[in-house]
């Protein structure tokens, strides 16, 4: 079990080594690192020695190293737009956009794991064949429209939830900025979190059906019929364990990429996060917080992707023998 | 228990072409289909008026000699205030929509072809590659693969397009846009191909037909290309029509995330980001109908991508 | 029919007919079968691929594959028609009064159970016991079926049990409600061949203890000779002879009989010649009017071009062949 775990740990650090090497590529030779500190009508003497003090000069190896030490402590230089340090601006964010993911994550899961187990049991229902019709209106439909249509109908029609913006928050513990416990925040959150997770619960929805019939049609299910268990015993007890087991991998990646598209959703309903943040970056040029942002992200999806390994060696007796020994 | 079912492509013998393929499983299943049916219908009207759209178009909304700020923000002729010459409204520049629509279309549907096309060329040759040849060059791509592929499309889009914004300083975004989001979409998608084409080459790849042509002496880009590529790409069509539709949607997002194609050249998304600005002052038609063509055909390709996943699997008749 | 024999069959199979619909029309896979099992009596089911065994075990216990279905016939299990039933009553059935074994035993346990698990929880679906109970039973049946230590074993996982001993555990499963019945298709073709004879011994030893009858599908004679008390040979979804193993094994009379018993040498005797059937089983789009072995037959005459022969008695068994039709 430790070897195993070290050397999915090991694994990790590869991949995250090769992103903060991407990183420094960008935040080195795409951006422009003296543009931090001096403005337009610094005089070239002054420039030249900032350079200096940036250690612009050195060879190429001590900066990555340099940027690399640094970003391990948390320090991903100076956003050039804010003149502010970039950690600070994620920082502040964060919360905003972690918990819009997670609310997501949680309805995406809590909605689509149902109705994709119902519609591979009722195959041919009215309704497994509507839910399966919606869920590909559900895959078609930008996000960014889904959203637009929410808040025409729910913020501009009918004037229930707010279009932007997180609402009341409060400040728990000093640091973080929670909209969950006043009821402004909450009803904030209630569009941005449908248009988040509308387009992972439908491919929830249809990775279950599509995972679950392969099951129910595998040896071991045709064996528990022949056994004349009750059908209850077959869906849920077998075929929905077996299902579920490879789900808990899409699971994982799937918060992952929420907090990802968590851009566009952010976007759309002026959401004070991450996203919105780096797409400002991207249209302003600000490497830096690119740069940060793309080792941040990185940094979620592989401890996500550790994690969900692991919980899924736990899970599944096969690999844990595999593991163990 | 074994099963045998006749192979998905049997048919009876025909004279003409066009009989043999009216007998054709998939023929039978497509017109068994009728949603499928719409939507060739609806995807084949949409890619048409989007091709002759300078014949259809009232106007060029390209051009600015055309372009009358005079006439923004008309609604649609059934409404109050309504104007015959724009049927379905003018946008914030006074655009036609109908016109703009179709134009839009065009630049969504070239950018979206190109994405894939280039997508599929990246990926295609790294898994040939990769499945080919193994060892450490194998290693190497999975692992690069591996890795994008924990990153959604937009992201890598976003990347992408920052990165080559910062690249380009200085130049307007009208000279870069169009080739950066094909670029951006390439580059997003070509994992899949990748993977695909690599499961294949690896188990074709040991078949006598290659080894005979290794024997022959065949140099091996003329192996992968000749010999190779015919035998493994079937099931990329699939993944062809349903990036198709992905394709779209993430030039559409780009472009409404102000990251894509300037409000100059407005393609689906660029108009109905110019529509969202417009929506809480009542002026619905020019988020509406924009978005309502870009669903409709994302729609229909998904539509057809998901008819084709079934008739094609052979589990499931 | 003489009803009142003093036990009927166990199973019964009255002109079964099982058909696939599709667009190409109407496949008959099987096509009026007939054979009976009586208390205790191994039937072995032999016959080429796709002749139609696996079906016919399927269609009894009612788990014929959509589009499949059975399209006229009966099914008797001690005498009463069960291809009827309702679905959840045919559930009774299954597992309780037949229980079935199936090829292959790496994936016919569910991999996140134990196997005490999958064992209990089927005592406990077909017999009013308690969880400890069952769980005792379970045990017996574990160290019934040969596996070592089965008071730890059964909270294995099935992974842990090797390819033989899974088999076993399947066997275990089959029996675990006392049925009447077991259908055990190609119980060790999967298996090591080292072990295929003792899965073969223990299946024949519990079934003879509990006075089980087996309905035996394999290909391979040899443990039809040796275990069965008759043979059903099957052609293209028909049963083309039917009788004592020694009658069917030694001297076969239907000429694609004779063809597949030709085809295995004998222990006892040598092999005098290594007959060979020309040609292959017509698919179910192509099966040949009147006899359907008509296109490979080394005996065919005129009329097995026109008429289907049907099964008809001789010596203690039945033929379907013109051949050695009853001249009246
Ligand atoms: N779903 C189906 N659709 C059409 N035909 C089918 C289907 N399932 C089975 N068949 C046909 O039924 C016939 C009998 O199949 P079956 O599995 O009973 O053969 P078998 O005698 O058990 O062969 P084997 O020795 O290979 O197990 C085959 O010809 C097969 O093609
Ligand atoms: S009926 Fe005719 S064709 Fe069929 S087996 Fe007998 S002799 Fe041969
Ligand atoms: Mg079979």
């Amino acid at each position: 079990m430790l070897a195993f775990v070290i050397r999915r740990i090991l694994q990790s650090c590869m991949v995250l080594l090769t992103v903060a090497l991407l990183a420094f590529t960008m935040f080195r030779f795409v951006g422009d690192p003296v543009a931090q500190i001096v403005s337009l009508d610094t005089p070239a003497e002054e420039v030249r020695k900032v350079r200096e003090s940036l250690g612009l000069d050195d060879p190429v190896i001590v900066q990555m190293g340099r940027y690399l030490y640094k970003a391990v402590q948390m320090d991903f230089g100076i956003s050039y737009q804010f003149r502010q340090p970039v950690i600070q601006l994620l920082a502040e964010r964060a919360p905003a956009t972690l918990e819009l993911a997670l609310i997501s994550s949680f309805l995406s899961l809590a909605i689509g794991i149902p109705m994709g187990v119902y519609t591979a049991l009722r195959r041919d229902s009215l309704f497994a064949r509507v839910f399966q019709s919606i869920s590909l209106v559900g895959v078609s439909l930008p996000t960014f429209l889904i959203g637009i249509l929410l808040i025409y109908l729910f913020a501009v029609t009918l004037g229930w939830l707010p279009s932007f913006g997180r609402g009341q928050v409060v400040t728990v513990s000093g640091r973080w900025s929670t909209g969950l416990l006043t009821v402004s925040g909450l009803k904030a959150l209630i569009l941005p979190s449908i248009t988040l997770g509308l387009y992972q619960m439908t491919l929830i929805m249809r990775l279950v059906r599509a995972e679950m019939l392969e099951v129910l049609r595998s040896d071991h299910i045709k064996f528990a019929r022949a056994r004349g268990l009750t059908t209850r015993a077959i869906h849920f007890r077998h075929a929905l364990k077996s299902t579920l087991v490879p789900v808990i991998t899409i699971a994982g990646l799937q918060l992952g990429s929420i907090i990802a598209f968590a851009v566009i959703t952010e976007t759309v309903f002026q959401w004070p996060g991450m996203g919105a943040l780096f797409l400002k970056a991207v249209q302003n040029v600000d490497i830096p917080i690119m740069a940060a942002y793309l080792m941040i992200i990185s940094a979620l999806f592989v401890t996500i992707n550790m994690v969900v390994d692991l919980l899924y060696a736990f899970v599944d007796p096969r690999l844990r023998a595999t593991i163990k020994g | 228990m074994s099963m045998q079912t006749p192979p998905a492509g049997s048919s009876p013998p025909g004279d003409s072409l066009w009989s043999r393929i009216m007998a054709h499983d998939l023929t039978y299943l497509f017109f068994r289909s009728p949603l499928t049916v719409v939507a060739a219908i609806l995807s084949v009207a949409i890619m048409l008026a989007a091709l002759m759209a300078p014949l259809l178009a009232s106007m060029d909304p390209f051009d600015p000699a055309q372009v009358f700020l005079a006439d923004a923000n008309i609604p649609p002729v059934w409404q109050d205030g309504g104007d015959p010459r724009f049927v379905l409204g003018t946008d914030d520049q006074g655009r036609d929509l109908y016109s703009a629509i179709l134009y839009g279309m065009r630049v969504s549907l070239v950018i979206g072809l190109s994405g894939v096309a280039l997508a599929a060329t990246i990926g295609i040759t790294l898994g040939l590659v990769a499945g080919y040849v193994g060892g450490r060059v194998d290693a190497v791509i999975m692992r690069v693969a591996d890795v994008q592929l924990t990153f959604p499309a937009i992201l890598i889009a976003l990347l992408v397009n920052g990165i080559v914004q910062a690249l380009s300083k200085g130049t307007s975004r009208e000279t870069w846009a169009f080739g950066v989001l094909i670029l951006s979409i390439g580059l997003s998608f070509w994992v899949q191909y990748a993977r695909t084409i690599r499961g294949s080459t690896l188990i074709e790849k040991n078949k006598d037909y290659i080894h005979a042509a290794r024997l022959v002496g065949q140099p091996t880009p003329l192996i992968l290309l000749r010999h190779l590529l015919p035998n493994v790409i079937g099931p990329v069509l699939v993944i062809l029509t349903i990036n198709l539709g992905l394709a779209i949607i993430t030039e559409a997002t780009l472009s409404f995330l102000g990251v894509g194609l300037p409000p100059t050249q407005p393609s689906l998304g660029t108009l109905i980001s110019i529509g969202n600005k417009y929506l809480f002052s009542g002026d619905w038609w020019i988020v509406t109908f924009p978005g309502l063509t870009l669903a409709i055909f994302v729609l229909s390709i998904n539509l057809i991508g998901d008819w084709l996943r079934d008739a094609l699997n052979p589990r499931l008749q | 029919m003489t009803s009142s024999a003093v036990t009927p069959p166990v199973l019964e199979l009255r002109n079964l007919v099982v058909e696939f619909v599709n667009r190409h029309g109407t496949l008959r896979a099987l096509d009026g079968i007939s054979l009976s099992i009586a208390p205790g009596e191994v039937l072995g089911v032999v016959g080429e691929s796709g002749a139609g065994k696996s079906l016919t075990g399927a269609a009894v216990i009612g788990l014929l594959e959509p589009p499949g279905r059975i399209a006229s016939g009966e099914v008797l299990l001690a005498g009463q028609r069960i291809d009827q039933l309702p679905v959840e009553e045919l559930r009774h059935i299954r597992g309780k009064r037949i229980g079935t074994i199936f090829q292959d035993p790496l994936t016919s346990l569910d991999p996140l159970y134990r196997v005490g698990e999958q064992l209990i929880e089927t005592i406990r679906t077909h017999l009013p016991v308690s969880e400890q109970q069952a769980r005792e039973r379970a045990i017996a049946l574990l160290a019934e079926v040969g596996i070592p230590a089965p008071e730890k074993r059964i909270d294995g996982y099935p992974h842990e049990f090797s390819g033989g001993m899974r088999q076993r555990v399947v066997i275990a499963l089959a029996l675990a409600a006392e049925p009447e019945l077991i259908i055990a298709d190609e119980p060790t073709t999967a298996l090591d061949v080292s072990v295929q004879a003792q899965i073969i011994a223990v299946l024949k030893k519990l079934c003879r203890e509990r006075g089980t009858a087996v309905m035996l599908i394999t290909h391979d004679m040899g443990v039809i000779a040796e275990t069965a008390d008759r043979v059903a040979v099957m052609y293209a979804g028909r049963v083309i002879e039917i009788g004592p193993v020694r009658d069917v094994v030694k001297s076969p009379r239907h000429p694609y009989a004779k063809g597949l018993m030709g085809s295995i040498p004998a222990l006892d005797e040598r092999p005098e010649r290594l007959l060979q059937i020309e040609g292959s089983m017509p698919r179910l789009t192509a099966i040949p009017q009147g006899c359907a072995f008509h296109p490979r037959c080394p005996h065919v005459m005129p009329r097995c071009h026109e008429a289907r022969p049907v099964l008809e008695p001789i010596g203690a068994g039945q033929v379907a062949c013109f051949l050695h039709e009853v001249r009246s």
